[in-house]
């Protein structure tokens, strides 16, 4: 069924009786082409992108849980291509222009609202590293534009702009910089995926890869064995576990992300607004809710709750940034499990197993990735060469020392993003 | 209504017993340091062995063998062997061993029938 204005409202006028679900619910056929394992943002834009660009027809995306409930539900809903590290930059470029699309592409609203992104500086030392992050951007063919203090105390005038620790002055906009209806972006991906003839199966973990001669040939899961010319593994935060099947050890640990909202309030916070140095961000979703979070609880978990010294570290930077957001109540506050690499850099490669693919190591981030990692790593499935945009997402990377992109320039080691 | 957490893998706050000073610490008196008994490279070691060592690492859902520092306390590096999931802690021990004390493995064994072990 396509959507349209006509269709919502015809169906309005009929009790929305016509309404049907919007994908199959298949069980798993005994053999496909190429399996990806994963129903996360990146595993259904991949199968999107392989039936679609690709015109490949025999697909299953097994997912253990439900399609949605990973990551692609959990987080803050942050889009922007702001990256500086050639390699970084033109991938983040490129998956905003495919969600600048997105709607229109998948026929599902994704709400993305390109509010802008504002990135907070504290110090001449840090105006000028942003000055030159604005100029990468703009070589980049992104938008950028250098905010003083009094430019951005116009536009966001309930900032704390003389505190003493980080007095503001000034700020980075970045305004195509968005959010976007997590959930929507899964079920829209889901939907246009099983249009194409993707067979999307739920409740199906996957608990063993079968490799034969150095091949894949195949996977074993709850529901049964299921041959496969190509694998894909896109699992997110479980990486390590599903990797060590296929013999693999990852440069990822995997740690706690925790994110919080408030009641709903009336509008106030019009952007997306960034505070590297108090490590917190802040945007108000479209049910008013204020939407914020801030570091890693940084110590290696699957427990997907949060801990609470982070979570006060979180209140007190919100306290110093914007004092009014004092009165709002916190509704709820939920943790997601990050692939976090040592230099915060994602991994679309190859393995050493042939017809064995691997995108991974997202960290905190991989939501804005999502059309642009399924466009690249559908690419490197469907073709066998990496995608001119994700060249340097390489696996081999800590070997060599090679095209290591240490984005945030704090050492390419663990724990240190 | 009385909530009673426990002194150690509780929910809200991970503490660890320091094994220098005897000390029971908050979390936020700690900096982890990732996975343990690491086989350190050196000088005439291949690229994958300072791949392994450095950046490649096992993170299980489960047990796992973990570096600490008492960051805000005494300042000495520790081991300790938590659960991943549970955030459960078994034991924590002085860095200066090589491999976990096999009574903390056979402690693990007894809670945990169906871990692999430690190789
Ligand atoms: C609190 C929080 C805030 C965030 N904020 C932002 C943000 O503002 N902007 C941004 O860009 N990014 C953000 N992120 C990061 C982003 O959410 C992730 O990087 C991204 O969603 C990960 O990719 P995914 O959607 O494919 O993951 P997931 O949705 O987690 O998909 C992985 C799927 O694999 C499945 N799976 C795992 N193991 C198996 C198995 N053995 N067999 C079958 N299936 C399996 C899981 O059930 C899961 O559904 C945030 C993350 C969190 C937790
Ligand atoms: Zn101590």
């Amino acid at each position: 069924m396509r959507y349209s204005a006509l269709k919502v409202f015809t169906q309005g006028l009929t009790g929305n009786k016509g309404w049907r679900p919007v994908w199959r619910n298949p069980d798993p056929k005994p053999e496909y082409d190429i399996v990806i394992i994963g129903g996360g943002g990146h595993g259904l834009s991949t199968a999107y992108y392989l039936a679609k660009k690709h015109g490949l027809k025999n697909i299953a995306v097994l997912e253990k849980g439900y399609i949605g409930g990973g990551n692609v539900g959990r987080n803050t809903t942050i889009v922007r291509a702001n990256y500086f590290l050639p390699g970084n930059s033109e991938f983040y470029s490129h998956s905003m222009k495919l969600w600048e699309g997105l709607s229109q592409d998948l026929n599902f609203n994704v709400m993305l609202s390109q509010r802008g992104v504002i990135s907070l500086f504290h110090s001449d030392g840090q105006r000028d590293a942003f000055v030159r992050r604005g100029n990468a951007m703009i070589n980049q063919g992104d938008d950028a534009v250098l905010l003083d203090r009094d430019g951005l105390q116009k536009m966001l005038p309930y900032l704390d702009y003389d505190n003493g620790r980080f007095p503001i002055y000034g700020g980075l906009l970045h305004p195509r910089g968005a959010t976007a209806r997590h959930d929507g972006v899964a079920w829209g991906y889901a939907r246009g995926a099983d249009q194409r003839g993707v067979d999307l199966i739920q409740n199906c973990e996957v608990t063993g890869i079968d490799i034969v001669g150095g091949k894949v040939t195949g996977v074993q899961t709850t529901r049964g064995a299921i041959r496969a010319k190509k694998v894909g593994i896109v699992v997110a935060g479980r990486s390590g576990q599903v990797a060590e099947m296929a013999g693999m050890r990852l440069p990822i640990e995997s740690h706690v992300l925790q994110a919080f909202v408030s009641e709903g309030l009336k509008p106030a916070i019009d952007h997306v607004i960034s505070f590297g140095m108090g490590h917190f961000y802040i945007s108000q979703s479209d049910k008013g809710g204020l939407v914020f979070g801030g570091d890693l609880d940084f110590y290696a978990s699957y427990a997907q709750r949060g801990n609470l010294p982070r979570k006060e570290q979180v209140m007190e930077a919100a306290m110093t940034l914007m004092p009014m957001i004092g009165k709002a109540k916190v509704l709820r506050s939920w943790g997601g499990i990050m692939d976090m690499t040592p230099d915060g850099s994602p991994i679309i490669d190859k393995t050493g197993t042939d017809g064995l693919f691997i995108d991974c190591g997202w960290c905190y981030g991989g939501f804005k990735a999502v059309p642009g990692s399924g466009d690249a790593f559908a690419h490197l499935i469907a073709t066998g060469q990496p995608h001119e945009t994700a060249r340097g997402f390489r696996l081999d990377r800590f070997r060599t020392g090679q095209g290591i992109m240490d984005e945030e320039g704090t050492g390419s080691q663990h724990n240190l993003h | 209504m009385q909530f009673i957490y426990p002194r150690s893998g509780g929910h809200d706050m991970l503490i660890l017993n320091c094994p220098y000073c005897g000390i029971d610490a908050d979390e936020t008196d700690l900096h982890s340091g990732g996975q343990a008994h690491l086989k350190r490279e050196t000088i005439g070691s291949q690229d994958t062995d300072f791949e392994n060592y450095l950046f490649n690492r096992d993170n299980p859902m489960g047990v796992h063998f973990e570096r600490w520092r008492h960051a805000n306390g005494c300042g000495k590096w520790f081991l300790a062997a938590r659960d991943t999931t549970t955030l459960e802690v078994f034991a924590t021990y002085p860095a200066q061993t090589l491999k976990p004390p096999q009574a903390v493995v056979n402690a693990i064994k007894k809670k945990h029938p169906d871990w692999k072990g430690w190789p």
